[in-house]
């Protein structure tokens, strides 16, 4: 496939020195973001720091900046990264493994192999066509959104790894169980039939295979590009409302009210977490704002996989080849699933 | 050349189509693109991941939205 992109170097020495540049120029533009925004704000407007309306300002363009910045990266460095895999190479894997050795694999799979939502419904096809049973194929389908790689990456900036191990750790235990639940209540009837007549045909055609290391930064630029364009309007509301959280919200203000003591703090949380669609980066914002404010963190784990795991516009797709009974199923284990790790962790971390 | 774009409606099978039209456009070809929505259909290409871009029956590209100078190169080297 021929591609090498105008403007990168044609080198390989030449596209690493590319590289090393711009992750240079990004650690400064990162380390240097706080203090120039004082600057701006304290310095040259002379606001007073202590007012809440520029506290919610500053917040507000500090946050956008380090937000944009950490996307931008962990996007390119992610994309590059799973470039190496595909659905088809984890079709090839699952192919043949038997129910819990399969879940486990599929559910690692599912969080490091690019995958648009919008294949879920070829993806199921041809996993269910390779005769993956349908258990291991809804681990996959399930860890894929839940253990999101920008909120993996954001949250490792945001809390540190002990939190994001624990996210990690909790979206696959969610996939792993739920697909192997659903193994065991034969599924299979529950899947629209002409999923088991579909052939793959001709050859299997793998992105994964062909692509030049130029090839690879370009798909990461290009998928930073589009991820940010797509979703800046989330961003600026997550942003914003952080803002106001962080400016206006009383400190320690959910700790009187869903704090980790609370009864339905966890319930309440996923109950407003299902209903919203938001990339998990729409949300970050927001999360950081809440636990300064005292909302534990399992509730807030709880509510951040609510949001981006289960998702109307997936439902409404795998409607087409789940029936209803599997739909529920799905998002009642996933749920429930959600709850059990949010009251979990309260009660560990507190 | 018959010009086939498979996927079912998300943003980036548009941005394939609309991707693949501007190459057309800028090779100053005259193809139409068919659409293939039907999954069925858009399997037995072997294409997994969409959306995909179908040449003349063989799939070119599967999995990404490639830029406009990619699918110029492709479609020059397969006309």
């Amino acid at each position: 496939m021929v591609a090498v992109t105008s403007r990168m170097p044609r080198t390989r020495a030449g596209q690493w020195l590319v590289l090393v540049g711009a992750a240079a120029a990004w650690v400064g533009l990162y380390v240097l973001n706080e203090q120039v925004w004082d600057w701006i704000l304290y310095g040259v407007l002379g606001l007073d720091p202590d007012d809440r309306v520029t506290e919610t300002v500053h917040f507000f363009l500090y946050d956008t900046v380090k937000i944009t910045l950490l996307l931008t990266g962990i996007i390119f460095v992610v994309t590059v990264l799973r470039s190496y895999m595909s659905v088809e190479r984890t079709r090839a894997l699952l192919g043949g493994r038997r129910s819990g050795v399969g879940n486990v694999m599929a559910a690692g799979l599912g969080v490091v192999t690019p995958f648009c939502s919008c294949s879920a419904v070829p993806a199921f096809i041809g996993f269910v066509a390779a005769g993956i049973p349908v258990g291991i194929t809804m681990s996959f389908l399930i860890a894929s959104p839940m253990v999101n790689e920008i909120a993996i990456g954001m949250l490792l900036s945001l809390f540190g790894w002990q939190v994001t191990v624990v996210y990690i750790a909790a979206g696959l235990v969610i996939a792993i169980v739920a697909g192997l639940i659903i193994g065991r209540i034969g599924a299979e009837r529950w899947v629209e039939p002409f999923v088991f007549e579909t052939r793959l045909g001709g050859q299997l055609v793998d992105p994964a295979e062909s692509l030049t290391f130029a090839d690879r930064i370009q798909m990461g630029r290009e998928e930073a590009q589009s991820i940010l364009r797509r979703i800046w309007p989330y961003l600026i509301v997550g942003i914003g409302l952080g803002a106001l959280i962080h400016g206006w919200v009383p400190t320690d203000f959910f700790t009187t009210y869903a704090g980790p003591g609370s009864t339905f703090g966890v319930l309440v949380a996923v109950g407003i977490g299902i209903p919203l669609y938001s990339n998990a980066a729409g949300i970050l914002p927001m999360v950081q704002a809440l636990y300064d404010k005292g909302l534990p963190m399992g509730t807030l784990l709880a509510f951040m996989m609510a949001v981006v795991a289960l998702s109307l516009p997936e439902m409404i797709l795998l409607r087409r080849v789940l029936k209803p009974p599997l739909l529920a199923v799905f998002a009642g284990v996933v749920g429930l699933g959600i709850v059990a790790i949010g009251y979990l962790f309260n009660s560990l971390l507190a | 050349m018959i010009i086939k774009v498979l996927g079912s409606g998300c943003a980036n099978c548009k941005n394939l189509e609309r991707v693949t039209r501007e190459a057309l456009d800028d090779l100053g070809l005259d193809a139409s693109i068919e659409k293939v929505e039907d999954y069925g259909a858009i399997m037995s290409y072997g294409v997994m991941s969409t959306p995909g871009l179908v040449v003349d029956e063989k799939v070119v590209v599967s999995g990404r939205v490639p830029s406009v100078a990619q699918v110029r190169d492709l479609l020059v080297s397969a006309g």
